[in-house]
Protein backbone atom coordinates (compact mmCIF):
# COMPACT_ATOMS: atom_id res chain seq x y z
CA UNK A 1 0.00 0.00 0.00
CA UNK A 2 2.84 2.34 0.97
CA UNK A 3 4.66 1.48 -2.19
CA UNK A 4 1.44 2.09 -4.12
CA UNK A 5 1.02 5.55 -2.62
CA UNK A 6 4.69 6.34 -3.28
CA UNK A 7 4.24 5.27 -6.85
CA UNK A 8 1.19 7.46 -7.25
CA UNK A 9 3.03 10.45 -5.79
CA UNK A 10 5.95 9.77 -8.08
CA UNK A 11 3.68 9.42 -11.03
CA UNK A 12 1.44 12.46 -10.47
CA UNK A 13 4.04 15.27 -11.00
CA UNK A 14 5.16 13.78 -14.28
CA UNK A 15 1.55 13.23 -15.28
CA UNK A 16 0.90 16.93 -14.57
CA UNK A 17 4.09 17.83 -16.41
CA UNK A 18 2.91 15.78 -19.29
CA UNK A 19 -0.32 17.72 -19.43
CA UNK A 20 1.42 21.13 -19.19
CA UNK A 21 3.89 20.17 -21.89
CA UNK A 22 0.99 19.18 -24.07
CA UNK A 23 -0.97 22.38 -23.34
CA UNK A 24 1.97 24.61 -24.29
CA UNK A 25 2.15 23.04 -27.70
CA UNK A 26 -1.60 22.67 -28.11
CA UNK A 27 -2.40 25.48 -30.52
CA UNK A 28 -4.96 26.10 -33.18
CA UNK A 29 -3.88 27.37 -36.57
CA UNK A 30 -1.32 30.14 -36.45
CA UNK A 31 -2.85 33.61 -36.21
CA UNK A 32 -1.19 34.49 -39.50
CA UNK A 33 -3.53 32.41 -41.63
CA UNK A 34 -6.62 33.57 -39.75
CA UNK A 35 -5.46 37.16 -40.03
CA UNK A 36 -5.13 37.00 -43.82
CA UNK A 37 -8.59 35.46 -44.06
CA UNK A 38 -10.11 38.10 -41.77
CA UNK A 39 -8.35 40.92 -43.66
CA UNK A 40 -9.87 39.71 -46.92
CA UNK A 41 -13.29 39.40 -45.29
CA UNK A 42 -13.03 42.93 -43.90
CA UNK A 43 -12.10 44.33 -47.32
CA UNK A 44 -14.97 42.38 -48.92
CA UNK A 45 -17.41 43.76 -46.32
CA UNK A 46 -16.18 47.31 -46.84
CA UNK A 47 -16.54 47.09 -50.60
CA UNK A 48 -20.02 45.56 -50.30
CA UNK A 49 -21.12 48.18 -47.79
CA UNK A 50 -19.99 50.94 -50.09
CA UNK A 51 -21.49 49.53 -53.29
CA UNK A 52 -24.55 47.44 -52.50
CA UNK A 53 -27.90 49.01 -51.62
CA UNK A 54 -29.09 45.86 -49.83
CA UNK A 55 -26.41 46.27 -47.18
CA UNK A 56 -28.32 49.03 -45.44
CA UNK A 57 -31.03 46.61 -44.33
CA UNK A 58 -28.40 44.10 -43.20
CA UNK A 59 -26.74 46.81 -41.12
CA UNK A 60 -30.09 47.85 -39.66
CA UNK A 61 -30.87 44.24 -38.74
CA UNK A 62 -27.45 43.75 -37.15
CA UNK A 63 -27.74 47.00 -35.22
CA UNK A 64 -30.92 45.95 -33.47
CA UNK A 65 -29.21 43.97 -30.66
CA UNK A 66 -26.87 46.92 -30.13
CA UNK A 67 -29.66 49.45 -29.63
CA UNK A 68 -29.86 48.75 -25.84
CA UNK A 69 -26.20 49.75 -25.59
CA UNK A 70 -26.98 53.11 -27.18
CA UNK A 71 -29.85 53.64 -24.75
CA UNK A 72 -27.57 52.73 -21.82
CA UNK A 73 -24.97 55.24 -23.00
CA UNK A 74 -27.47 58.07 -23.33
CA UNK A 75 -29.12 57.26 -19.99
CA UNK A 76 -26.72 59.33 -17.78
CA UNK A 77 -27.37 62.47 -19.84
CA UNK A 78 -31.15 62.01 -19.63
CA UNK A 79 -30.89 61.25 -15.91
CA UNK A 80 -28.96 64.44 -15.24
CA UNK A 81 -31.47 66.42 -17.30
CA UNK A 82 -34.30 64.98 -15.20
CA UNK A 83 -32.50 65.80 -11.97
CA UNK A 84 -31.90 69.34 -13.22
CA UNK A 85 -35.57 69.82 -13.96
CA UNK A 86 -36.58 68.35 -10.59
CA UNK A 87 -34.34 70.59 -8.54
CA UNK A 88 -34.81 73.86 -10.42
CA UNK A 89 -36.16 76.60 -8.20
CA UNK A 90 -39.76 77.79 -8.23
CA UNK A 91 -38.66 81.26 -9.42
CA UNK A 92 -36.82 79.78 -12.40
CA UNK A 93 -39.85 77.76 -13.39
CA UNK A 94 -42.21 80.74 -13.10
CA UNK A 95 -40.00 83.00 -15.23
CA UNK A 96 -39.46 80.24 -17.81
CA UNK A 97 -43.21 79.68 -17.95
CA UNK A 98 -43.86 83.38 -18.57
CA UNK A 99 -41.25 83.66 -21.32
CA UNK A 100 -42.58 80.50 -23.02
CA UNK A 101 -46.12 81.90 -22.95
CA UNK A 102 -44.92 85.16 -24.50
CA UNK A 103 -43.01 83.28 -27.20
CA UNK A 104 -46.04 81.11 -27.92
CA UNK A 105 -48.22 84.20 -28.34
CA UNK A 106 -45.72 85.65 -30.81
CA UNK A 107 -45.49 82.40 -32.77
CA UNK A 108 -49.29 82.07 -32.91
CA UNK A 109 -49.64 85.53 -34.38
CA UNK A 110 -46.95 84.76 -36.97
CA UNK A 111 -48.75 81.50 -37.74
CA UNK A 112 -51.95 83.37 -38.54
CA UNK A 113 -50.09 85.41 -41.14
CA UNK A 114 -48.49 82.24 -42.48
CA UNK A 115 -51.87 80.56 -42.98
CA UNK A 116 -53.09 83.59 -44.88
CA UNK A 117 -49.95 83.65 -47.06
CA UNK A 118 -50.23 79.92 -47.73
CA UNK A 119 -53.83 80.23 -48.89
CA UNK A 120 -52.90 83.08 -51.18
CA UNK A 121 -49.93 81.10 -52.51
CA UNK A 122 -52.13 78.08 -53.25
CA UNK A 123 -54.60 80.31 -55.03
CA UNK A 124 -51.84 81.88 -57.16
CA UNK A 125 -50.41 78.45 -57.96
CA UNK A 126 -53.84 77.24 -58.98
CA UNK A 127 -54.01 80.19 -61.38
CA UNK A 128 -50.84 78.83 -62.97
CA UNK A 129 -52.36 75.34 -62.95
CA UNK A 130 -49.62 73.86 -60.73
CA UNK A 131 -50.33 71.40 -57.93
CA UNK A 132 -51.08 72.39 -54.32
CA UNK A 133 -48.72 71.79 -51.42
CA UNK A 134 -50.20 69.05 -49.30
CA UNK A 135 -49.40 69.20 -45.56
CA UNK A 136 -47.58 66.05 -44.49
CA UNK A 137 -47.55 64.22 -41.19
CA UNK A 138 -44.86 65.07 -38.63
CA UNK A 139 -43.29 63.26 -35.69
CA UNK A 140 -41.06 64.58 -32.93
CA UNK A 141 -38.02 62.48 -32.09
CA UNK A 142 -35.19 62.82 -29.63
CA UNK A 143 -31.53 62.33 -30.27
CA UNK A 144 -29.82 59.58 -28.32
CA UNK A 145 -26.88 61.26 -26.62
CA UNK A 146 -24.26 59.05 -28.25
CA UNK A 147 -20.92 60.37 -29.43
CA UNK A 148 -19.36 58.88 -32.52
CA UNK A 149 -15.90 59.09 -34.02
CA UNK A 150 -15.06 62.67 -34.93
CA UNK A 151 -15.21 62.04 -38.68
CA UNK A 152 -18.73 60.58 -38.61
CA UNK A 153 -21.53 63.11 -39.31
CA UNK A 154 -24.52 61.09 -38.13
CA UNK A 155 -26.97 61.10 -35.25
CA UNK A 156 -29.20 58.39 -33.80
CA UNK A 157 -32.90 58.97 -33.11
CA UNK A 158 -35.09 57.10 -30.67
CA UNK A 159 -37.78 56.40 -33.27
CA UNK A 160 -37.72 53.55 -35.78
CA UNK A 161 -39.82 51.62 -38.27
CA UNK A 162 -42.23 50.86 -35.45
CA UNK A 163 -43.21 54.55 -35.54
CA UNK A 164 -43.36 54.68 -39.32
CA UNK A 165 -39.88 56.05 -39.99
CA UNK A 166 -38.68 55.20 -43.50
CA UNK A 167 -35.33 55.46 -45.25
CA UNK A 168 -34.90 58.80 -47.00
CA UNK A 169 -37.21 60.65 -44.63
CA UNK A 170 -36.18 64.30 -44.11
CA UNK A 171 -35.30 65.42 -40.60
CA UNK A 172 -35.58 69.03 -39.43
CA UNK A 173 -34.80 70.83 -36.24
CA UNK A 174 -36.23 74.10 -34.96
CA UNK A 175 -34.07 76.28 -37.22
CA UNK A 176 -33.51 74.34 -40.42
CA UNK A 177 -33.02 71.07 -42.25
CA UNK A 178 -30.76 68.61 -40.43
CA UNK A 179 -30.49 65.65 -42.78
CA UNK A 180 -32.23 62.48 -43.88
CA UNK A 181 -32.75 59.03 -42.43
CA UNK A 182 -30.32 56.52 -43.92
CA UNK A 183 -30.96 53.46 -41.81
CA UNK A 184 -34.12 52.58 -39.89
CA UNK A 185 -34.19 49.77 -37.34
CA UNK A 186 -37.30 48.85 -35.37
CA UNK A 187 -36.62 51.17 -32.43
CA UNK A 188 -33.79 53.45 -33.53
CA UNK A 189 -32.81 55.09 -36.77
CA UNK A 190 -29.74 56.82 -38.10
CA UNK A 191 -29.73 60.25 -39.68
CA UNK A 192 -27.04 61.47 -42.08
CA UNK A 193 -26.46 65.14 -41.36
CA UNK A 194 -26.31 67.63 -44.24
CA UNK A 195 -22.68 68.47 -43.51
CA UNK A 196 -21.58 64.93 -44.41
CA UNK A 197 -19.74 64.76 -47.76
CA UNK A 198 -22.12 62.03 -48.91
CA UNK A 199 -25.21 64.17 -48.43
CA UNK A 200 -26.54 66.52 -51.10
CA UNK A 201 -29.57 68.78 -50.91
CA UNK A 202 -31.13 70.83 -53.70
CA UNK A 203 -31.28 74.46 -52.61
CA UNK A 204 -32.53 77.77 -53.94
CA UNK A 205 -31.47 81.31 -53.13
CA UNK A 206 -34.24 83.33 -51.48
CA UNK A 207 -33.16 86.61 -53.04
CA UNK A 208 -33.09 85.67 -56.70
CA UNK A 209 -34.01 81.98 -57.07
CA UNK A 210 -30.54 80.75 -58.09
CA UNK A 211 -30.56 76.96 -57.75
CA UNK A 212 -27.66 74.78 -56.64
CA UNK A 213 -26.83 71.57 -54.81
CA UNK A 214 -25.32 71.83 -51.31
CA UNK A 215 -23.00 69.04 -50.19
CA UNK A 216 -21.11 68.66 -46.96
CA UNK A 217 -17.50 69.69 -46.68
CA UNK A 218 -15.51 67.34 -44.49
CA UNK A 219 -12.75 69.85 -43.77
CA UNK A 220 -14.84 72.63 -42.28
CA UNK A 221 -18.09 70.96 -41.18
CA UNK A 222 -20.09 73.39 -43.30
CA UNK A 223 -21.82 73.08 -46.65
CA UNK A 224 -20.40 73.78 -50.08
CA UNK A 225 -22.42 74.59 -53.21
CA UNK A 226 -21.47 72.44 -56.16
CA UNK A 227 -21.11 73.42 -59.80
CA UNK A 228 -21.94 77.09 -59.36
CA UNK A 229 -20.72 79.02 -62.41
CA UNK A 230 -18.57 82.10 -61.90
CA UNK A 231 -21.33 84.29 -63.34
CA UNK A 232 -23.95 83.25 -60.77
CA UNK A 233 -25.35 86.06 -58.63
CA UNK A 234 -24.64 84.82 -55.11
CA UNK A 235 -23.54 87.17 -52.34
CA UNK A 236 -22.45 86.72 -48.73
CA UNK A 237 -25.41 86.56 -46.28
CA UNK A 238 -27.77 85.10 -48.90
CA UNK A 239 -30.16 82.62 -47.38
CA UNK A 240 -30.72 79.31 -49.13
CA UNK A 241 -33.93 77.31 -48.78
CA UNK A 242 -34.57 73.77 -49.97
CA UNK A 243 -35.98 73.85 -53.47
CA UNK A 244 -37.88 70.55 -53.30
CA UNK A 245 -36.26 69.33 -56.52
CA UNK A 246 -35.14 65.72 -56.29
CA UNK A 247 -38.21 64.89 -54.17
CA UNK A 248 -36.09 64.18 -51.12
CA UNK A 249 -36.61 67.24 -48.98
CA UNK A 250 -39.78 69.33 -48.73
CA UNK A 251 -39.71 72.73 -50.36
CA UNK A 252 -39.11 76.00 -48.56
CA UNK A 253 -37.23 75.04 -45.40
CA UNK A 254 -34.04 76.94 -44.51
CA UNK A 255 -30.78 75.16 -45.23
CA UNK A 256 -28.13 77.79 -44.57
CA UNK A 257 -26.59 81.21 -45.03
CA UNK A 258 -23.67 81.99 -47.33
CA UNK A 259 -20.49 82.87 -45.46
CA UNK A 260 -17.97 83.09 -48.28
CA UNK A 261 -18.00 83.37 -52.05
CA UNK A 262 -14.80 83.11 -54.05
CA UNK A 263 -14.89 83.47 -57.81
CA UNK A 264 -11.53 82.68 -59.35
CA UNK A 265 -11.45 83.03 -63.14
CA UNK A 266 -8.76 80.33 -63.21
CA UNK A 267 -11.25 77.76 -61.83
CA UNK A 268 -14.29 76.41 -63.61
CA UNK A 269 -16.75 76.91 -60.78
CA UNK A 270 -17.15 79.37 -57.93
CA UNK A 271 -16.52 78.26 -54.37
CA UNK A 272 -19.45 79.10 -52.12
CA UNK A 273 -19.46 78.05 -48.47
CA UNK A 274 -22.73 77.93 -46.57
CA UNK A 275 -23.20 77.81 -42.81
CA UNK A 276 -26.09 75.42 -41.97
CA UNK A 277 -29.11 77.01 -40.23
CA UNK A 278 -29.85 73.92 -38.19
CA UNK A 279 -27.97 73.47 -34.91
CA UNK A 280 -26.27 70.28 -36.07
CA UNK A 281 -24.15 69.89 -32.95
CA UNK A 282 -26.55 70.89 -30.21
CA UNK A 283 -30.13 70.00 -31.19
CA UNK A 284 -31.72 67.44 -28.93
CA UNK A 285 -35.19 67.28 -30.44
CA UNK A 286 -35.91 66.95 -34.14
CA UNK A 287 -38.92 66.75 -36.39
CA UNK A 288 -39.45 63.93 -38.87
CA UNK A 289 -41.56 64.91 -41.86
CA UNK A 290 -43.53 62.70 -44.19
CA UNK A 291 -42.80 64.16 -47.60
CA UNK A 292 -46.12 63.79 -49.42
CA UNK A 293 -44.41 63.24 -52.78
CA UNK A 294 -42.71 59.96 -51.94
CA UNK A 295 -44.15 58.77 -48.61
CA UNK B 1 -16.13 29.80 -19.39
CA UNK B 2 -16.46 32.56 -16.85
CA UNK B 3 -13.15 34.02 -18.00
CA UNK B 4 -14.95 34.64 -21.28
CA UNK B 5 -17.66 36.53 -19.39
CA UNK B 6 -15.00 38.68 -17.71
CA UNK B 7 -13.41 39.51 -21.06
CA UNK B 8 -16.81 40.35 -22.56
CA UNK B 9 -17.72 42.57 -19.61
CA UNK B 10 -14.52 44.59 -19.91
CA UNK B 11 -15.05 44.93 -23.66
CA UNK B 12 -18.62 46.11 -23.05
CA UNK B 13 -17.42 48.75 -20.59
CA UNK B 14 -14.81 49.86 -23.14
CA UNK B 15 -17.57 50.18 -25.77
CA UNK B 16 -19.67 52.27 -23.41
CA UNK B 17 -16.66 54.52 -22.70
CA UNK B 18 -16.05 54.90 -26.43
CA UNK B 19 -19.64 56.09 -26.99
CA UNK B 20 -20.14 58.15 -23.83
CA UNK B 21 -21.01 61.76 -24.67
CA UNK B 22 -18.22 64.09 -23.62
CA UNK B 23 -17.81 67.88 -23.69
CA UNK B 24 -17.09 69.38 -27.08
CA UNK B 25 -13.47 70.27 -26.41
CA UNK B 26 -12.59 66.61 -25.74
CA UNK B 27 -13.78 65.47 -29.16
CA UNK B 28 -10.27 64.80 -30.47
CA UNK B 29 -8.83 63.64 -27.13
CA UNK B 30 -10.81 60.42 -26.75
CA UNK B 31 -8.43 57.46 -26.27
CA UNK B 32 -9.01 54.25 -28.19
CA UNK B 33 -10.67 52.43 -25.28
CA UNK B 34 -11.76 49.30 -27.13
CA UNK B 35 -8.39 48.89 -28.80
CA UNK B 36 -6.52 49.29 -25.50
CA UNK B 37 -8.66 46.67 -23.76
CA UNK B 38 -8.18 44.31 -26.71
CA UNK B 39 -4.42 44.93 -26.59
CA UNK B 40 -4.38 44.05 -22.89
CA UNK B 41 -6.28 40.81 -23.33
CA UNK B 42 -4.30 39.81 -26.42
CA UNK B 43 -1.11 40.42 -24.49
CA UNK B 44 -2.18 38.48 -21.39
CA UNK B 45 -4.41 35.73 -22.76
CA UNK B 46 -3.35 35.38 -26.40
CA UNK B 47 -5.13 32.05 -26.81
CA UNK B 48 -8.49 33.38 -25.68
CA UNK B 49 -8.45 36.79 -27.29
CA UNK B 50 -6.86 36.79 -30.71
CA UNK B 51 -7.57 38.10 -34.19
CA UNK B 52 -11.02 36.47 -34.42
CA UNK B 53 -12.29 38.23 -31.30
CA UNK B 54 -10.67 41.48 -32.47
CA UNK B 55 -12.44 41.18 -35.83
CA UNK B 56 -15.87 40.65 -34.29
CA UNK B 57 -15.35 43.51 -31.82
CA UNK B 58 -14.37 45.69 -34.77
CA UNK B 59 -17.63 44.80 -36.52
CA UNK B 60 -19.61 45.75 -33.40
CA UNK B 61 -17.78 49.09 -33.18
CA UNK B 62 -18.52 49.71 -36.88
CA UNK B 63 -22.22 49.00 -36.40
CA UNK B 64 -22.41 51.29 -33.38
CA UNK B 65 -20.43 54.12 -34.92
CA UNK B 66 -22.05 54.20 -38.33
CA UNK B 67 -18.73 53.89 -40.15
CA UNK B 68 -18.06 51.63 -43.14
CA UNK B 69 -18.69 48.02 -42.10
CA UNK B 70 -15.34 46.31 -41.70
CA UNK B 71 -13.23 49.43 -41.22
CA UNK B 72 -12.55 49.05 -37.50
CA UNK B 73 -12.54 45.26 -37.93
CA UNK B 74 -9.62 45.51 -40.35
CA UNK B 75 -7.70 47.94 -38.13
CA UNK B 76 -8.21 45.87 -34.96
CA UNK B 77 -7.30 42.61 -36.73
CA UNK B 78 -4.00 43.95 -38.04
CA UNK B 79 -2.97 45.51 -34.71
CA UNK B 80 -3.95 42.44 -32.66
CA UNK B 81 -2.07 40.23 -35.11
CA UNK B 82 1.14 42.13 -34.34
CA UNK B 83 0.37 42.02 -30.62
CA UNK B 84 -0.21 38.28 -30.62
CA UNK B 85 3.06 37.73 -32.46
CA UNK B 86 5.03 39.62 -29.81
CA UNK B 87 2.91 39.12 -26.71
CA UNK B 88 5.67 37.47 -24.69
CA UNK B 89 8.04 40.35 -25.35
CA UNK B 90 5.39 42.95 -24.55
CA UNK B 91 4.63 41.39 -21.19
CA UNK B 92 8.24 41.83 -20.11
CA UNK B 93 8.58 45.48 -20.98
CA UNK B 94 8.72 48.08 -18.21
CA UNK B 95 5.73 50.40 -18.06
CA UNK B 96 7.33 53.25 -20.01
CA UNK B 97 8.33 50.99 -22.90
CA UNK B 98 4.92 49.36 -22.87
CA UNK B 99 3.34 52.80 -23.07
CA UNK B 100 5.49 53.65 -26.08
CA UNK B 101 4.56 50.39 -27.78
CA UNK B 102 0.89 51.08 -27.15
CA UNK B 103 1.43 54.55 -28.63
CA UNK B 104 2.86 53.07 -31.82
CA UNK B 105 0.10 50.45 -32.06
CA UNK B 106 -2.65 53.05 -31.63
CA UNK B 107 -0.85 55.16 -34.25
CA UNK B 108 -0.97 52.20 -36.66
CA UNK B 109 -4.70 51.79 -35.92
CA UNK B 110 -5.37 55.51 -36.51
CA UNK B 111 -3.36 55.38 -39.72
CA UNK B 112 -5.36 52.44 -41.09
CA UNK B 113 -8.61 54.25 -40.28
CA UNK B 114 -7.24 57.43 -41.89
CA UNK B 115 -6.36 55.54 -45.08
CA UNK B 116 -9.81 53.97 -45.34
CA UNK B 117 -11.56 57.26 -44.63
CA UNK B 118 -9.35 58.80 -47.30
CA UNK B 119 -10.51 56.15 -49.78
CA UNK B 120 -14.15 57.04 -49.22
CA UNK B 121 -13.47 60.77 -49.13
CA UNK B 122 -14.43 61.59 -45.55
CA UNK B 123 -11.24 62.52 -43.79
CA UNK B 124 -11.43 63.82 -40.21
CA UNK B 125 -11.62 67.59 -40.19
CA UNK B 126 -8.63 68.36 -38.01
CA UNK B 127 -5.05 67.25 -37.58
CA UNK B 128 -5.79 66.85 -33.87
CA UNK B 129 -7.18 63.44 -34.89
CA UNK B 130 -3.76 61.90 -34.13
CA UNK B 131 -3.85 63.21 -30.52
CA UNK B 132 -5.94 60.16 -29.67
CA UNK B 133 -2.70 58.13 -29.71
CA UNK B 134 -1.12 60.45 -27.14
CA UNK B 135 -4.06 60.20 -24.73
CA UNK B 136 -4.11 56.43 -25.18
CA UNK B 137 -0.44 56.26 -24.26
CA UNK B 138 -0.98 58.45 -21.18
CA UNK B 139 -3.94 56.38 -20.01
CA UNK B 140 -2.29 53.00 -20.64
CA UNK B 141 -0.57 52.57 -17.22
CA UNK B 142 -3.83 53.27 -15.39
CA UNK B 143 -5.78 50.92 -17.67
CA UNK B 144 -3.13 48.23 -17.29
CA UNK B 145 -3.38 48.28 -13.49
CA UNK B 146 -7.20 48.33 -13.55
CA UNK B 147 -7.34 45.44 -16.02
CA UNK B 148 -4.77 43.47 -14.01
CA UNK B 149 -6.84 43.82 -10.86
CA UNK B 150 -9.94 42.91 -12.84
CA UNK B 151 -8.18 39.84 -14.21
CA UNK B 152 -7.08 38.76 -10.76
CA UNK B 153 -10.55 39.27 -9.35
CA UNK B 154 -12.23 37.20 -12.05
CA UNK B 155 -9.35 34.71 -11.93
CA UNK B 156 -8.76 34.71 -15.67
CA UNK B 157 -5.71 32.69 -16.78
Amino acid sequence: MDIGLCNRRLLSPTYREGITIRSIFHRESQPGLRTILLVFMSIALMVMDKRLEAFVSIRAALSLPLAPLQYIVSWPTNFIDNIKSIISTHDDLVSENLSLKAEQLLLRSQLQRLIAIETENDYLKALFQSSKQVKGKTLIAELLAVDFEPFVNQVVLNKGTRDGVYIGQPVLDATGIMGQVVSAGPITSRVLLINDPRSGIAVQDVRNGVRAVAVGDSYSGKLRLMYVPNTADIKVDDIFLSSGLGDRYPEGYPVGKVISVSKDPARQFAEVHVQPSAQLNSSRQVLLIWNPKNA
Amino acid sequence: MHSFIAILTTLLIALILALLPMPDWTIWLRPAWVLMVLIYWAMMTPYQVSVGMAWMTGLVVDLLNGTLLGEHALAYTIVIYFISKMHIRLRMYPMLQQGLSVFSFVLIYLFILYCIQGFIGELPGSHLYWLSAVTSMLLWPWLFVVMRDCRRWFKVA
